[in-house]
């Protein structure tokens, strides 16, 4: 199974809007609880009262300042889980055929019972989308919801990752890239979606949109115009106002 | 990468268990009986310990069977196989030795080829990974042929064999090291690429996801200081080929050899570390550890 | 190889029962659907029908479940064994806590109530506590807002009768441009991110004001990095701007709002400042009709806006030309604010230039008629595009209640105010200052007090004083040192009744407010007075009783403690008589039920109320023939009347033909049950055609009146000019039988202008400026609320630290390196603490998050956690009081009108030293209330 399937026509993913996402680790927590609950073993936390607790997520939140050479610094909040890659490193080196790739939708999902907790597939993940699991001892990364996205017992608005449905500012998208016409493609095609890390070669299905240009301005000739003072001082003002008040309608002057 | 032991210690003493294979499989030294149990009986105990060592960095050592099953893409399922065969193969040939003090010298060359293409597969594990720019080059397989076979010939008392591989090793090692420096840098992979915001000016990790730690920063990001790292690399130089060769060009005494062989495992354990606490995953980038 | 890959269960089930109820991890109060698994709580979610959250929820609120389940959760009631503030504890039965709260409180109603302070914290039952406060008697109640954002709160009812989050919010679905001052996460957490989701999603643009670019900031399309303290100058400039250019809305200012109302200019008047009125008490008008004098609201009026009268040689003019005079100066051109702003002038005339122009090139237009309440038929409803919203930034400066005020004049300017496009009011809101209660503050022993603790004064006469004219509460709420203290002070209650001043008392009442450690400005010196002994050995504060879930750093100075429920636990209601969780299209409330129950022996603190209250035989609490009222909060929510047909719930009421419906109505038994099945709340939408102009808009003045908001249809306008401020200003001329005390006049004759003015933060005229250059924020982290975030075993792993981030030039300027600590020090003391680097930073200010830090041994951290180790609060170095001036007065670090904490007034100075073993100050443990905590967690509920 390590073998990697022949791309498959449905590409699920997410696709991550960086000029929306506030940083407010919603989705981190949300996936945090579904899986906890759901699929394979629950995420765990050493320590988790103590000096250095650390425990297993399957979805990340950076945030990276970016200078430019002139104006202002930016601040860019970053979102990280599996990628789904196409040609997924994570799937190939895996030598118990634990880390696989469906094939029919492209979903890059750990077998735990299959899985020795090698943590060569993280090794490999270029993105650091996988974590083992200290109390599990399994290699864990997100499933995409697979048990959400594809649940009959979840009404069918919800059957979408736990992390798309909880997040406030609306920034996560998920949908089959695989389709031009989804309305994920049709986002990324829009926005100019990015790959993260293409040189390395997995070919990503989530993608990423840009953060849209920040700090610009119109030319000053285009604003200035709307700022043409109708008077210099107080008593210009009001000589002013009562040109324009009885200009309204609204009885006589 | 976090230097943990498990793998230090397995990729050294596999490394050497297997070269010292390679060298019996071909008869040298041509030993039987009682001699041939003590060289095989070090063979195993090193390759096997190394083996066993390994499974220590899986978290269900108890399922590790499964890791037989996917040797069509998998460099450690390969390994597995290569090693059992390897072990399987090399149980005939040295029980051979041992008690009947036959030779099976086609066995016993296909066992050494065998041993030397596991040490082959475990570099790959390393070679293979994109994410690693310092291990993803031919001087990693090279390294680990030539550490195998140059520390296999000094256990096996090859001096003839184990001063020019450990003359080459040690040069192979130099120049890995010092291409290995800028790998990362020129892999194309940096904090830019990895964010996509490049174009946006300069990137700089701001607050990483948590302020705790996680299995990444654990597995991943180990942070050794220069100096030290300099330091080390110099005694491993030294210790590892400088004072065996001074050992192997002194006439022949056993326990020179001796000696030679414990300076190197010695240099061999420090290289490994370094092997290991150099490497630079990607993934650090996105937690501006690099 | 074949490509056979394992079955999986794509469609397993997800639990046994889904208890829909509201979060309580914050204010924001979204709703929940809590998933259940035998009989435990598994996993929450959002609920997608709740009018707030729409089936989103923060990190917070997803992660309850580790709240609910934290270690740190109080087990039973506890009376103190050990000295104050040392943690030691023995646990008691509820009979025995209610005894020695019954005994220590019933003399003090019997002799003195007010020897009673009772300060809620984060209470979101504050109609229920305050009843319970004056059944007692004691005028010593009031909850948070004064130290959290009563600035705002006030600024925002004075002016318009409304303010933003609570009362209000941005017409997301119109808007075309967005300011946000001074926000980094409010209380409407997830309306606001899905707003801007919502505003992103449509091209519009937002702007962020603040001195740091992180979170809504970051995504801002524009970022003003702007000096704190100067966000009045920024905005009055802007003001000065659109005046001069005349790019204001007249037929909005002349009819919704006071701007062509008259002013009395004669001096010598002891009307001076004052609007002219009629014989009905009405103020004056010009009618454009006629060019005679008209009420406001007469039928039919059009109000002028330039028109002077003269009368009896005295001139009137309308506020419009006051303004006109005020803003039109050159004191406001961006040049001469820019350097104080730490904004270019450019940047300005920018800022002007795109509200200007998204506002009136490009306006909103909704196909609705409506009438306005002089009976102007209109058949479309115009709006201005531009949106605004600002919390604390703006509010906890001692200039917050000016600097809102202002800022609330821009948006009225501009006609943003319920118009389509810009601030829209949640029903109860918008209601006026006036149409508030006034403060009551006369004591009876053994009896109530006279009405409500807390209102809006119209002028001195509403004062809560004495008959020497001291302050009449423990806060000195109402007082002339802030006249329009809405809110109390909660900050200065401590200080105060450690002090004796203006009395003492006996027995301070606290729930759920961490005052020892992150509530409280001081911290050290908090602790210090908490258990402070007089001669006799005996403390300064003679009891405490404390209220809190949790083994918080409060619960160790407390004498009793009444432990509290978890939310998931309890009964509890977000009524329209308290915060309601209203949107601007509908009115709603909802509540908060035992969806699992308590393992231990805990108990709703509103169900204790019910029990104290009846053993102190409070009215309210007790029936006729003395016996309990209410068994508990949900006997109360479901039966309490407030006003004939309205009570806590107006979901739901029983009809007089015995059939259920919104709003007015009779209890109904049933109404909680109804609650639970309907998904644990209540909606009732604002017609179409009531949905804007609120406050002068027939439609929805008449469906108020039908859902209970008010008994007569009480339309009013916008209070560009303040008069309550110019009533309190005229006292401090000498004006009236009220005085204030002398030192209080020359700044109560400045700080209290009718007109929005910007002065300098107090602070900075105290303080040496230039050996305290740097400005020192907090800022909430979006996935942590205050001290409780850090007992949940997720949410602390994201922030369980906090670095100070300082600036590129100061970090330069420090020789800061990656790693380093530095001494941060203001003029109350200082602190040691880590630092970071940030570029997106006003160049003059350093932030941390605010209440990550930990006091050892509290909310069952191991006393090595780096909460407790790295972890620090700014709160150290900040005092509830100014230096000393000199002038033998010790000014409170307030605002001066309404008493608001001035905590971002803070300046400092800031040095390299070395590392030291843990953050500076660093206090004792305190002994843990509750065991110890487990190592490792891996659970999963239901397998
Ligand atoms: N430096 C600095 N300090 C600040 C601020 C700042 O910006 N900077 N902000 C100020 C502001 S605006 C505010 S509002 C305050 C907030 O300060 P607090 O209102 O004190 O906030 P919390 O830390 O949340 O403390 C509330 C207490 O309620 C307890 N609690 C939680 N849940 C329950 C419950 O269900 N029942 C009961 N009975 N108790 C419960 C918690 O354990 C905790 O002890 O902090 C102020 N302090
Ligand atoms: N997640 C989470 N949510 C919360 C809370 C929490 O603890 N956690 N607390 C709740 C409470 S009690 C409150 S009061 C609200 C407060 O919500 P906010 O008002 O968002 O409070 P702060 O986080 O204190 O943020 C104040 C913001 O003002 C900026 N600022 C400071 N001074 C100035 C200034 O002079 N001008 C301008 N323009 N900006 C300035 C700061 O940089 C910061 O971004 O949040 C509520 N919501
Ligand atoms: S929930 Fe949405 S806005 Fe919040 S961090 Fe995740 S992606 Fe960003
Ligand atoms: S992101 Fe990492 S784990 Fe996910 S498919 Fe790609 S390589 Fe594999
Ligand atoms: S950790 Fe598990 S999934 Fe990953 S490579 Fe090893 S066996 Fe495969
Ligand atoms: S898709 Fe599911 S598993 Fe993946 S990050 Fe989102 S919530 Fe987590
Ligand atoms: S914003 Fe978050 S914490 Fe606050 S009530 Fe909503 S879900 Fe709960
Ligand atoms: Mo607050």
């Amino acid at each position: 199974m390590t073998q990697l399937p022949p791309p498959s026509k449905v590409k699920l993913g997410l696709v991550i809007d960086l000029d929306t996402c506030v940083g407010c680790h919603a989705c981190v927590i949300s996936c945090k609880g579904w899986n906890t609950e759901n699929y394979g073993a629950p995420l765990s936390d050493m320590d988790a009262y103590g000096a250095d607790p650390s425990g297993t997520f399957l979805n990340r939140v950076h945030s990276y300042e970016v200078t430019p050479d002139e104006g202002t610094a930016k601040l860019i909040h970053f979102p990280k889980s599996c990628l789904h890659c196409e040609d997924a490193p994570c799937v190939t080196v895996c030598p118990t055929g634990a880390s696989y790739k469906r094939a029919e939708d492209g979903i890059v999902l750990v077998n735990e019972d299959a899985c020795i907790g090698c943590s060569l597939c993280a090794w490999a993940c270029p993105y650091g989308a996988r974590e083992l699991d200290t109390a599990a001892g399994v290699m864990k990364k997100c499933t995409l919801c697979v048990d959400r996205i594809y649940n009959t017992n979840l009404p069918e608005e919800d059957r979408v990752p736990a992390c798309v449905r909880t997040c406030p500012a609306g920034a996560r998208h998920f949908g089959d890239l695989g389709d031009e016409d989804s309305a994920v493609s049709r986002l990324v095609a829009e926005r100019g979606g990015m790959d993260l890390m293409p040189e390395q070669g997995t070919k990503p299905v989530n993608k990423y949109l840009p953060p849209r240009p920040k700090d610009t301005a119109d030319e000053i000739d285009i604003l200035a115009p709307y700022l043409a003072p109708v008077a210099g001082e107080a008593k210009g003002f009001v000589a002013w106002l009562d040109k324009a008040l009885s200009a309204l309608p609204g009885g006589a002057k | 990468m976090h230097p943990a032991p498990s793998v230090i210690i397995f990729t050294t003493f596999s490394g050497l268990g297997f070269g010292l294979l390679f060298w019996l499989g071909l008869g040298m030294p041509f030993v039987t009986g009682w001699a041939a149990f003590a060289y095989f009986a070090l063979a195993y105990a090193m390759a096997v310990g190394g083996l066993l060592a390994s499974t220590f960095h899986l978290g269900r050592p108890e399922r590790a069977i499964r890791a037989f099953t996917q040797w069509r893409t998998s460099w450690l399922s390969r390994e597995a196989w290569t090693s059992v065969a390897t072990l399987l193969i090399m149980a005939v040939f040295g029980a051979g030795l041992v008690f009947a003090g036959q030779r099976f010298a086609a066995v016993g060359v296909l066992g050494g080829l065998l041993a030397i293409l596991t040490v082959f597969t475990t570099s790959m594990i390393y070679t293979q990974l994109k994410t690693v720019p310092r291990w993803h080059h031919w001087s990693t397989p090279a390294m680990f042929l030539l550490l195998s076979l140059g520390g296999g010939a000094v256990l096996a008392g090859q001096t003839l064999f184990a001063l020019p591989l450990l003359a080459i090793g040690g040069t192979v090692q130099v120049v890995a090291w010092m291409t290995g420096d800028g790998r990362l840098a020129g892999s194309g992979t940096t904090l830019a690429s990895a964010t996509g915001l490049g174009n946006l000016g300069r990137v700089r990790a701001f607050e990483p996801p948590h302020t705790g730690t996680n299995f990444l920063l654990r597995e991943f990001v180990y942070v050794v200081g220069r100096r030290h790292a300099a330091q080390l690399r110099l005694i491993a130089l030294i210790v590892g080929f400088g004072v065996p060769i001074a050992f192997l060009v002194l006439p022949y005494n056993p326990l020179w050899i001796a000696c030679a062989a414990i300076s190197h495992i010695a240099g061999i354990l420090a290289q490994r570390w370094l092997f290991f606490a150099e490497a630079e995953h990607v993934v650090g980038l996105y937690y501006g550890k690099r | 190889m074949s490509l056979d890959q394992p079955q999986i269960d794509t469609s397993p089930k997800v639990s046994d029962e889904v208890r829909k109820t509201t979060c309580y991890m914050c204010a924001c109060r979204c709703g929940i659907n809590v998933h259940m698994k035998d009989g435990k709580v598994a996993y929450i979610e959002g609920n997608r029908d709740h009018p707030v959250n729409q089936g989103v929820l923060c990190a917070k609120g997803s992660a309850g479940i580790m709240q609910h389940n934290a270690p740190s959760r109080l087990r039973a009631p506890m009376k103190r064994v050990g000295p104050r503030g040392s943690g030691q504890f023995e646990e008691i039965s509820w009979d025995e806590a209610l005894q020695i709260a019954t005994d220590c409180l019933a003399p003090i109603r019997a002799a003195a109530p007010e020897k009673l302070a009772f300060f809620t914290g984060r209470d979101q039952s504050q109609s229920f506590t305050s009843m319970w406060a004056q059944g007692f008697g004691t005028p010593n109640y009031a909850a948070h807002g004064g130290f959290c954002s009563v600035n705002m709160a006030a600024a925002g009812i004075y002016t318009m009768g409304g303010a933003f989050w609570e009362f209000g919010q941005p017409d997301w679905d119109h808007a075309k441009l967005f300011l946000i001052f001074g926000v980094a996460e409010d209380h409407d957490s997830n309306p606001i991110k899905m707003g801007i989701g919502k505003l992103k999603a449509r091209g519009a643009k937002v702007v962020g004001i603040n001195p740091i670019r992180s979170g809504y900031n970051a995504v801002a399309d524009d970022w003003y990095g702007i000096t704190p303290g100067t966000d009045g100058l920024l905005i009055l400039s802007l003001v000065h701007l659109l005046m001069k250019a005349g790019k204001v809305d007249l037929d909005y200012l002349a009819h919704y709002t006071n701007a062509a109302c008259l002013v009395n200019e004669d001096p010598a008047s002891p009307q001076a400042g004052l609007l002219l009125r009629d014989a009905q008490g009405q103020p004056q008008v010009i009618d454009r009709r006629t060019g005679q004098l008209a009420p406001w609201n007469g039928a039919g009026v059009e109000p002028d806006l330039s028109a002077t009268h003269s009368a009896d040689g005295v001139t009137h003019r309308p506020v419009f030309h006051l303004m006109a005079e005020k803003y039109i100066c050159d004191d406001y051109a961006p040049e001469a604010v820019a350097d104080r702003c730490g904004i270019p002038a450019a940047r300005i005339r920018q800022l002007a230039a795109e509200i200007a122009r998204a506002a009136f090139d490009d306006p909103v237009i909704l196909d609705r008629p409506w009438t306005d309440f002089r009976g102007r038929k209109q058949d479309k409803m115009v709006g201005r595009a531009v949106s605004m919203h600002a919390m604390r930034g703006i509010s906890a400066h001692s200039n917050g209640f000016q600097t809102a005020r202002a800022l609330h004049m821009l948006q009225i300017l501009i006609g943003a105010v319920e118009t389509p496009g810009g601030m829209r009011f949640k029903p109860p809101y918008p209601k006026p200052a006036h149409a508030h209660p006034k403060p009551h503050c006369k004591v009876t022993p053994g009896a109530a007090l006279n009405g409500p603790h807390l209102g809006y004064p119209q002028g001195p006469e509403d004062l809560c004083l004495d008959d020497s004219g001291a302050p009449a509460r423990i806060d000195k709420a109402f007082s002339w040192e802030n006249p329009l203290s809405a809110h109390g002070l909660m900050h200065m209650v401590i200080s105060n009744a450690h002090a004796g001043d203006p009395y003492k008392i006996d027995t301070l009442f606290l729930y759920m407010a961490n005052m020892s450690w992150n509530s409280s400005m001081n911290t050290r010196g908090v602790m210090q007075m908490l258990t402070d002994t007089d001669a006799n050995g005996d403390y300064v504060i003679p009891r405490i009783i404390y209220s809190d879930a949790y083994s918080s750093e409060m619960v160790a100075y407390a004498d009793l403690i009444l432990p509290d429920t978890t939310y998931l636990e309890r009964h509890d209601c977000i009524s329209l008589l308290d915060r309601p969780i209203c949107e601007a299209d509908a009115a709603a409330d909802a509540i908060r039920w035992p969806v699992v129950q308590p393992d231990r022996n805990v108990r709703g603190f509103q169900s204790v109320l019910c029990e104290l209250g009846a053993k102190l035989g409070l009215p309210g609490f007790v029936n006729e023939d003395g016996s309990q009222k209410y068994a508990d909060y949900a006997d109360y929510i479901t039966n309490h009347v407030r006003r004939p047909g309205i009570g806590p719930l107006a979901g739901w009421r029983k009809a007089e033909d015995g059939s259920l419906q919104g709003g007015r109505g009779a209890p109904n038994p049933d109404q909680l049950d109804t609650y639970i099945a309907n998904g644990g709340f209540w909606m009732a939408h604002v017609p179409e055609e009531a949905a804007y102009y609120k406050p002068f808009n027939t439609a929805y003045q008449d469906w108020a009146v039908k859902m209970g908001f008010y008994d007569s249809p009480q339309p009013y306008i916008f209070q560009l000019y303040a008069e309550p401020l110019r009533r309190f200003q005229m006292a401090a001329e000498g004006e009236g039988p009220r005085q204030p005390p002398e030192h209080l006049r020359a700044r109560m004759t400045a700080t209290m202008d009718p007109l929005p003015i910007w002065y300098a933060p107090f602070e900075d005229g105290v303080v040496d400026t230039a050996a305290y250059p740097i400005h020192a924020l907090t800022q909430r982290p979006m996935a942590m609320y205050h001290s409780w975030g850090t007992q949940n075993a997720w949410l602390r792993q994201l922030h369980g630290r906090n670095p100070l981030y300082v600036p590129t030039k100061i970090w330069e300027a420090n020789g800061f390196k990656d790693g380093d600590w530095a001494r941060v020090s203001s003029v109350n003391g200082s602190i040691v603490v880590p630092v970071a680097h940030m570029a997106a930073l006003n160049e003059n200010t350093v932030w941390t998050w605010n209440a990550i830090g930990k006091r050892k041994g509290a909310w069952a951290l191991d006393n090595d956690a780096p909460e407790a180790t790295e972890g620090f609060l700014l709160n150290h170095i900040i005092h509830e009081l100014l230096p000393p001036k000199g002038d033998g007065q010790r000014w409170a670090n307030s605002d001066p009108v309404t008493g608001q904490a001035a905590w971002f007034d803070l300046r400092v100075k800031i040095e390299r030293v070395d590392a030291p073993a843990e953050a500076q100050p660093v206090f004792p443990p305190i002994a843990s209330p509750v065991p110890a905590a487990p190592h490792d967690l891996a659970w999963k509920v239901g397998k």
